[in-house]
């Protein structure tokens, strides 16, 4: 039989998945075991247990001189900086993919535009924002904007000229007009493939939230990543990696499920 | 008398004639089925019709207005596949037939439960009660066209324009689409215009079928000259129009046999 008919069972499927999963926490502890049975004080890697202490202490214990938990500060913090800046670029992508995808005009004027834009390296441009906007939340989430904004523009406005000629004539021969072709067969139909693209978008607007963080902020995940490495306090670090691993996760989860429930009519499309 | 007239038509992409010299006119309330090999412009034609493309030469205009420079209320389309909107469930489709007129593309109130009862009204007639709520993903090909055609029926267009309309349907579903069709043409009596692969379809259901193909012919180039009508038949009574003339002139007809003659 050939390879690519082969497919496993059940329980054989489950456990291939979490085979990854347990060979590199297998990794981890050995290495771990290794570097502190030769060193005691080794900080690259600390000891899982280490760790949980750590994660323990940063969730339910506050800062000793405000009282206040960092870590849920930070979150709150990052996660507004990120929502404001991903809402931002739903918002202006989905008009812009709208016009461009439906009407001739705006496509011929802005389309090569944003293919431009696109190609232009928005942490270059992060000293720029930094002098324009200051040091405070407004340079941050514009660096969001400009991050992920042009490929969600590109890919909306693709996703506009995917839908079938034939519907957009129908529509014309009920008596639609270009407002209600917008309103009523695009724009519904474009909704699912604009939590698609800020889903794969979600990605690089982490990236571009820590960086920003990174180079100039008093609070903030990345924030506190890159204050901690001074002390080459990895257990803090590592505790900051996997708890964004679990929000970009579960925001994943989370649109994924919206989209499911909100746009019954994609069926098996998603 | 000519409500669809075509005159001198011609169509070109990047200097190729597709059609060339289409002249036709067609009387309110004829069924055309247009046929012909693949690749021969009926298709093109049919988007001519719809304006969703404008001839290179020559003009189309229905009941003596103006050329359509885009689809329109006036025309009423079914295409093979896509027809229907895939995003509304069943009934809103049929809502959206009345509702995309409206400025807003949509009714609120006491119009839009009315115009639900008429959908339900239309949706019973076309025998898809059972499933107004679904979207239209979860109805089979036929239902999906059946839903299509009452969708452009209740725009009320003044010509119905059918792209291969049952071309991705299995020939049972094709029988009773083809009752279903007729059924309908016998109520609103409408102008039709349908592209087919299927000659007997074309026969059966037109009363009128024309035939594209190329009368020019360079077998160094095929792609010099274009298609054009090159047969117009007479498709009533089941291809043999004249064959019942007599019913209506008895006076021309065999002398009727005496009651005793028999006898």
């Amino acid at each position: 039989m050939r390879l690519i008919n082969r497919r496993p069972s059940r329980p054989m499927a489950v456990f291939l998945a979490a085979l990854p999963f347990v060979l590199f926490a297998a990794a981890y502890v050995i290495g771990s075991d290794i570097r502190l049975s030769a060193n005691p004080q080794d900080k690259l890697l600390p000891a899982p247990s280490t760790i949980g202490d750590t994660a323990l202490r940063l969730f339910t214990e506050g800062d000793r001189r405000t009282g206040a938990i960092l870590l849920w500060h930070d979150t709150a913090a990052s996660l507004r900086r990120l929502g404001l800046g991903v809402g931002i670029s739903a918002l202006i992508s989905l008009v812009t993919g709208l016009l461009i995808g439906l009407l001739p005009y705006a496509r011929r004027t802005f389309s090569d535009f944003v293919a431009v834009l696109s190609m232009v390296p928005p942490l270059a441009l992060l000293p720029i924002l930094f002098i324009v906007f200051g040091l405070g939340e407004t340079s941050k989430v514009v660096l969001i904007v400009i991050g992920i904004t042009p490929f969600l523009i590109r890919d909306l406005s693709q996703r506009v000229l995917d839908i079938p000629h034939e519907e957009i004539v129908k529509a014309q021969t009920l008596g639609a007009s270009t407002t209600t072709i917008a309103t009523r067969v695009v724009l519904p139909q474009i909704l699912p493939r604009l939590i698609a693209a800020v889903r794969l978008s979600l990605g690089a607007a982490w990236l571009f939230l820590i960086a920003a963080e990174a180079v100039a902020a008093d609070t903030g995940l990345g924030y506190r990543i890159f204050l901690v490495r001074r002390y080459l306090a990895m257990d803090i670090i590592l505790t900051y990696v996997i708890w964004i691993t679990a929000l970009a996760f579960l925001i994943d989860w989370g649109l994924k499920t919206l989209s499911r429930r909100a746009f019954p009519w994609m069926g098996a499309g998603l | 008398m000519s409500f669809v007239s075509v005159r001198d038509v011609w169509q070109s992409y990047g200097g190729r004639p597709i059609i060339e010299r289409v002249n036709i006119d067609v009387a309110e309330g004829e069924f055309v089925s247009i046929v012909g090999a693949s690749g021969c412009g009926k298709s093109t034609f049919l988007r001519l019709l719809l304006a969703d493309e404008q001839p290179t030469r020559g003009s189309i205009t229905i009941d003596g207005g103006a050329p359509a420079r885009e689809p329109g209320i006036e025309r009423g389309v079914v295409f093979q596949r896509y027809s229907v909107f895939p995003h509304m469930s069943v009934r809103d489709n049929i809502v959206a037939g009345q509702s995309f007129q409206r400025p807003l593309g949509r009714f609120f109130g006491a119009r839009l439960r009315q115009a639900r009862e008429e959908a339900d009204a239309t949706l019973a007639r076309i025998g898809l009660s059972h499933v107004a709520d679904n979207y239209p993903a979860t109805l089979s090909g036929g239902m999906q066209q059946r839903l299509a055609i009452g969708q452009a029926l209740t725009a009320r267009p003044r010509v119905l324009l059918l792209d291969e309309p049952f071309g991705a349907l299995d020939p049972g579903t094709r029988l009773s689409m083809h009752d279903f069709l007729t059924e309908l043409r016998a109520e609103t009596s409408m102008t039709v215009f349908m592209v087919t692969h299927d000659l007997e379809e074309g026969f059966k259901l037109g009363d009128r079928v024309l035939v594209f193909d190329k009368p020019r012919w360079d077998p160094q180039d095929p792609g010099l000259y274009g298609a054009t009508i090159t047969y117009d038949f007479d498709a009533r009574d089941r291809g043999i129009p004249y064959q019942n003339i007599l019913d209506g002139l008895p006076s021309l007809g065999p002398a009727p046999v005496p009651a005793d003659a028999t006898g």
